[in-house]
């Protein structure tokens, strides 16, 4: 895989059907149903004052979740470009315009943050970036959280200049 | 919008204009003058350069700034980034959230 800036847009080329598989799961990644840990994580409690977090659950809660969609739509009308032939792969450009960059971090966090979460990793395994091989569903949990910071810190390096 | 009558119009009626409708204040003036800080904790997941990245966005620090406080947050497990009235205190909050950093709303003691 080669990821590169090209003009106003992030270029990721020569996708191996694994790593393209692991980018098509972005959006469904960042789903907590089913893990209330997750679900917590997303939607953080903003004090210990019972008011505000009712407060808080009424009128900000619902712009966040509307916020976290629209940045996972965004994300999943770009991955359409993986749509197709998985042989023809290693010849398929992912372009990510730059116009779409907070869009892509913002997803990238949630489906980090909803993986963290659904696996319980501690921090010691979140900081062992050469942890391999993968030998379980956890193991490739573990890899997703590694390679969507990885695409995170690129994005960030990219429009940070 | 309410229609005017027609009727009314032709009448040269007059009409007593009403006062518009205040809000009540909810919160007490003692409760808004309390000072309240913005508070991050720290989170394994979120990366540091992203967190950065946040804290220059949302308060408009200079890198260095927003560098020193992500790593007071990385070190000490927390960091005060804002302290003042409840409002803009709970907008950044607001924002932190969406920026998914684990933030909170805390009176000053």
């Amino acid at each position: 895989m080669e990821i590169c800036r090209q003009d106003d847009a992030l270029q990721i080329s020569d996708l191996d059907p694994f790593l393209a598989e692991l980018l098509r799961q972005i959006p469904e990644s960042t789903n907590p149903d089913g893990a209330p840990a997750a679900e917590a994580r997303l939607f953080s409690q903003p004090s210990a004052e019972k008011k505000i977090r009712a407060e808080w659950k009424s009128y900000v809660e619902p712009e966040l979740r509307r916020l976290f969609r629209s940045a996972t739509e965004t994300v999943a009308d770009d991955l359409t470009q993986l749509n197709g032939n998985e042989k023809s792969l290693s010849n398929c450009i992912l372009h990510i315009p730059i116009a779409h960059a907070d869009a892509w971090l913002n997803t990238l966090n949630q489906a980090r943050l909803v993986i963290a979460a659904k696996y319980k990793f501690s921090d010691e395994e979140l900081n062992d970036h050469d942890r391999s091989p993968i030998g379980s569903r956890r193991d490739l949990g573990l890899f997703q959280v590694n390679f969507y910071g990885f695409l995170q810190e690129f994005i960030l390096r990219e429009i940070s200049g | 919008m309410s229609a005017v009558n027609a009727g009314q119009l032709e009448r040269g009626s007059t009409s007593t204009v009403e006062a518009p409708i205040q809000e009540k204040e909810t919160r007490g003036e003692e409760e808004l003058d309390v000072p309240w800080q913005v508070v991050v904790h720290n989170d394994p997941v979120n990366l540091m350069t992203y967190v950065t990245m946040v804290f220059q966005r949302v308060f408009g620090y200079p890198r260095e700034k927003a560098e020193r406080h992500m790593l007071e947050v990385h070190q000490k497990g927390r960091s005060i980034l804002w302290s003042g009235v409840r409002e803009p205190a709970e907008f950044y909050v607001q924002q932190l959230h969406g920026y998914l950093l684990l933030a909170t709303l805390e009176k000053v003691v």
